[in-house]
């Protein structure tokens, strides 16, 4: 069976709600919808105190080529454009809605009844997920039309089509390819046709054995689209990781994107809302979020409408577990810890995890024993003892040199590490200033006109 | 709000195992070892090993708590596992004193005054061994006992010309002279499935010093004109005999005295093999393994430094400049 070709960890799953099919959360109040819901500049609003919105409506404009539209989630009044606090406590621009009802726009096409015909031209379908504010649904929000745009310097050859879930506890993309199987497929030829390939390939860990057949069974009926069943393995999710698990290919040292070796990666949530935002006519304004964690009552999967606060979601689950926790917004690999619960589901919250007792709490770490463990878990081949170390010491260019820019930020080497050494913390501090003077660097090697 | 929210950057997974639950498993895999030694050459091998045990956790206790003032570490193990390796390494009429030299030497000098653990460059145990050797030879290189007289198999080969076909059943269960921990074979094999299967160690260094030393001595023996089943049984002999298992298995897998990737490791164990055998056939003592070790221990900064691990994406070495 496939797997990516270096390090890797295996993290125990625990996928409690993998056996939960998809809910709607009942709509809540008031939704908090942030301008930033992606990589890039901030949208801008176009809307303003008082305004009545319908949801689907456009409510704030991509602002730059790397940018995405937001739409109204809910139907109500705007009342405020203004900053809220954002998850990790920081203040971000966002509108606030306040619900009336659930009247949706004009031209949104809210039946279940699956439209396979598409004979769209690429850039009409580029155009439509533009429209739709569709961005990566996996965690890094990438705006997918900037994606679908390949320079012409560049050629696709294929589509990647992200459902391995990597992540402990995650379980949105799982649900999604099961009940949402023949939109995802549909969503799949979509973009395959906006960009011109004849091939894609699903990656899915084989953890997740009902997906994988149902897909495969159904994608019979599609040409070049296969459904590849992976060894679980983390972080099989990382975009690099998966290219190569799938094609063998890897993608060079940054900057190289993987368009440099012919594949466009695109998740499996995000293939549905492509499918939604082209034949639906559907913007992004409700994605599926898995509530879970070891001391919840009931870990589910829930269809949530974005700019619902997090504490919606824990109360649908029974509430918190008594004692200390941790609320992480993401997986516990990758995932942010939140101090604010009441900051909203976004585009790229694919799950909640609650982490309460000994797992929510770091344990007092010790001497590095050399024993080695980072260096073997590193899926980018670097030397995380060695990197973290430079950092503390202040060591830039032993860092750039030990190659520090090309780490993903997995966290295999902190999570496998028995001194329990906060490799990756010191590892980030290193990369971001390395990055900057990488940035300085080419700024000014940059010709002035 | 009644409980508190913790926040702290990603991961937030961290490893099952610890460095004491590492080195509980090394003590663990010890244990088959120490009980053929015991049952080999009495109930002596017990009280020594625990002496070398108790002293090295007393003087890494003390030197903790008044001279480096730190937090006490006696608790992470390593000292109780150095303390098991060197008594492994003395025979077992060693006298006492002599084995509270070593554990001194081992702790104070080869691990705490570089740090403690993970800083040390030289594998503690054998440090403190091999200061023995140098300084008691008579006591160190005594291995006669109520159940054995005479020399070991490897210095009974060392001082006769031809390979007299030694008794190869008796060096795998471990009924020879030698060493306290290392004259059982099969018990240090056990240890080594042991520490393969609780993924302390991999198998690639133990398997690559065993795969030199082998193909050393095959070609020392066809060298020497030897045909027939002595092509197979020297080499078989090098690797039962003495302190190779032992040494393979439990020392040269040190982390921090060993390299950081695979490829490392490989180079680290081959010279860690081919210096056994130079020492065995050419040196002057009959026994090569320590030496070779804390040798290879020296180079392991070397290695570390030009050994990378490949990086994703980077086919070959990138040209230079």
């Amino acid at each position: 069976m496939k797997t990516f070709p270096k390090g890797g960890i295996h993290p125990s799953d625990c996928k409690l709600s993998r056996g939960r099919a998809i809910e709607a959360l009942p709509l809540p109040e008031v939704v908090t919808i942030p301008l930033a819901q992606h990589i890039g500049a901030p949208a801008k609003a176009k809307v303003a105190k008082g305004d009545k919105v319908l949801a689907g409506q456009l409510i704030a404009e991509a602002a730059g080529f790397m940018s995405a539209d937001i739409h109204a989630s809910v139907s109500g009044t705007v009342t405020a454009v203004d900053m809220a606090v954002n998850g990790q406590g920081l203040r971000q621009a966002a509108i606030t809605i306040r619900r009336e009802g659930d009247e949706w726009a004009a031209g949104i096409d809210l039946a279940d009844t699956v439209v396979k015909e598409c004979t769209l031209a690429p850039q009409e379908i580029v155009a439509k997920i533009k429209a739709a504010g569709v961005v990566g649904m996996g965690g890094a929000t990438f705006p997918t039309h900037v994606k679908l745009a390949v320079p012409p310097s560049r050629k696709a050859e294929r589509l990647v089509v992200n459902g391995v879930e990597c992540e402990p506890y995650l379980t949105s993309d799982h649900r999604v390819m099961l009940e949402r199987s023949e939109e995802l497929l549909v969503g799949v030829t979509i973009l395959m046709r906006a960009l011109g390939v004849r091939n894609a390939s699903i990656g899915i860990e084989n953890n997740k054995p009902d997906a994988i057949a149902r897909l495969a069974r159904l994608a019979a009926e599609y040409d070049g689209v296969e459904v590849v069943p992976l060894k679980v393995k983390y972080p099989q999710g990382g975009e690099k990781q998966l290219i190569a698990a799938l094609t063998g290919r890897e993608v060079p040292p940054p900057p190289a994107l993987p368009i440099d070796v012919g594949v466009v990666v695109c998740n499996a949530s995000t293939a549905v809302a492509v499918y939604e935002a082209v034949q639906k006519n559907k913007p992004l304004v409700e994605r599926v979020v898995t509530i879970t964690g070891k001391g919840l009552k009931e870990p589910k999967n829930l269809l949530v409408r974005l700019g619902t606060p997090v504490s919606a979601l824990i109360e649908a689950a029974g509430g918190l577990p008594d004692g200390d926790c941790k609320i992480v917004n993401g997986g516990p690999m990758m995932g942010r810890a939140m101090s604010n619960p009441e900051a909203p589901v976004t585009k790229g919250c694919s799950g909640i995890t609650i982490l309460g007792g000994a797992d929510a709490e770091r344990r007092t770490s010790s001497n590095c024993i050399k024993c080695a463990r980072c260096v073997a878990a590193c899926p980018m081949g670097l030397e995380p003892y060695l990197l973290s170390k430079m950092a503390q010491k202040r060591g830039w260019e032993a860092l750039e040199a030990g190659d520090i820019a090309s780490c993903i930020e997995c966290g295999c080497c902190s999570a496998s590490c028995p001194a329990y050494l906060p490799l990756l913390d010191w590892i980030r501090l290193g990369k971001q200033t390395v990055m900057g003077i990488l940035r300085a660097r080419a700024a000014a090697n940059t010709p002035k006109k | 709000m009644a409980n508190k929210l913790i926040v702290a950057p990603a991961p937030h997974v961290q490893s099952s195992q610890s460095t004491q639950s590492i080195m509980r498993d090394v003590l663990a895999a010890l244990l088959p070892a120490l009980a053929v030694s015991t049952w080999v050459f009495g109930w002596s091998v017990l009280l020594l090993t625990l002496l070398s045990v108790a002293c090295c956790v007393l003087f890494e206790f003390l030197i903790q708590r008044f001279l480096v003032k730190g937090p006490c570490t006696v608790g992470n193990l390593s000292a109780a596992v150095t303390g098991v390796l060197l008594a492994f390494n003395l025979p077992v009429s060693i006298p006492w004193w002599i084995v509270a030299v070593g554990a001194f030497v081992a702790i104070a000098v080869a691990k705490m005054t570089f740090g403690g653990l993970g800083k040390n460059p030289f594998n503690p145990a054998l440090v403190g061994r091999v200061f023995l050797l140098v300084a008691y030879p008579v006591q160190m290189t005594s291995f006669a006992t109520d159940a054995f007289t005479g020399a070991t198999p490897l210095a009974a080969m060392k001082y006769s010309p031809l390979f007299a076909g030694a008794n190869l059943p008796d060096l795998f269960i471990g009924n020879v002279a030698g060493s306290m921990g290392e004259v059982a074979a099969a018990a240090l094999l056990l240890g080594f499935l042991y520490l393969l299967w609780r993924r302390v160690i991999t198998w690639h260094i133990p398997v690559v010093i065993f795969v030199s030393m082998a193909l050393f001595a095959f070609f020392a023996a066809l060298g020497r004109g030897w045909t027939g089943a002595a092509l197979w049984e020297f080499p078989l002999f090098h690797l039962l005999a003495g302190g190779a298992m032992l040494g393979a298995i439990f020392m040269a897998t040190d982390y921090s005295t060993s390299p950081m990737t695979v490829r490392g490791g490989v180079i680290y164990a081959a010279g860690i093999g081919a210096l056994t055998m130079c020492i065995r056939l050419w040196g002057a003592y009959p026994e090569g393994m320590s030496f070779a070790i804390l040798i290879m221990n020296a180079a392991v900064p070397l290695i570390n430094k030009y050994v990378k691990p490949r990086r994703f994406g980077v086919r070959q070495r990138r040209a230079q400049g």
